[in-house]
């Protein structure tokens, strides 16, 4: 399965590829991306809202969905919230499976579902300006091309 | 009644995150609601007045606004998402 996980503290993203692994052998390949807060603009600080309800019903959700496209073994999606600084950790998905192109492939989607359903929001401080970060078309496309039809679920 | 809550800068333009309502009559759907809500303080009609900007879920599932209203627990409203 994969564990899907909301919390303000940071994460070790090495661990948790180790958690993955740790007494199996029949796991081929761990793809795990880890998204960042890039200081880039002048930015102080990134603060992250969330709906904490829908957030676990949805990333339970694309963590479903992943497993269901997909040939995993396991996988873990951890997203966090409050204020954060650039250099932190922001969200983690590893994904485990017998062979590479799965892991690549339903990392990739995880993090584009995860982007346009997962009731998240930025908010920028800079330098003591707070301004909520607006979404992006270019998202909102990465995350069509993985279904032609609107799932249950999907931000209309 | 019902419990509404905002989120990000539909909260901040409202003035606060949560509150409860009774529905009025003729509130049939989530649209309906949100004319309806326009109409509270002068912070929501500013928070509401691009209905392409923001986004609704009902007792947690995301909607359009011709989703019908009976029966909700929970109404969100927020803008798009913007996480990851």
């Amino acid at each position: 399965m994969i564990s899907t996980r909301v919390q303000a503290e940071a994460f070790d993203a090495g661990a948790e590829a180790a958690t993955l692994a740790a007494g199996r052998s029949d796991i081929g390949a761990i793809v795990s991306f880890t998204g960042l807060v890039r200081a880039d603009g002048g930015l102080v600080a990134l603060t992250l809202e969330h709906y904490p309800a829908m957030t676990v019903r949805q990333l339970a959700a694309i963590a479903d969905e992943a497993w269901a496209r997909w040939p995993l073994i396991g996988g873990t999606v951890i997203h966090r919230h409050g204020r954060l600084l650039p250099g932190e950790p922001i969200v983690l998905v590893a994904i485990a499976s017998a062979h590479r192109g799965a892991a690549f492939e339903a990392a990739e989607f995880l993090m584009d579902w995860l982007k346009t359903r997962a009731p998240f929001w930025k908010q920028e401080d800079r330098d003591g300006e707070h301004v909520w970060v607006a979404a992006k078309t270019s998202d909102d496309a990465a995350a069509a091309r993985w279904s032609a039809t609107p799932a249950k679920g999907e931000q209309p | 009644m019902i419990t509404l809550l905002y989120f990000a800068w539909v909260r901040t333009r409202i003035g606060f995150g949560e509150q409860r309502l009774a529905l009025p009559a003729g509130v049939a759907t989530v649209a309906d609601l949100l004319d309806h809500l326009a109409t509270l303080s002068p912070g929501h009609a500013a928070a509401l007045a691009d209905r392409d900007a923001i986004r609704i879920a009902v007792d947690e599932d995301f909607v359009s606004t011709d989703a019908l209203v009976a029966g909700a627990r929970e109404i969100a409203i927020f803008p798009p998402v913007t996480g990851g």
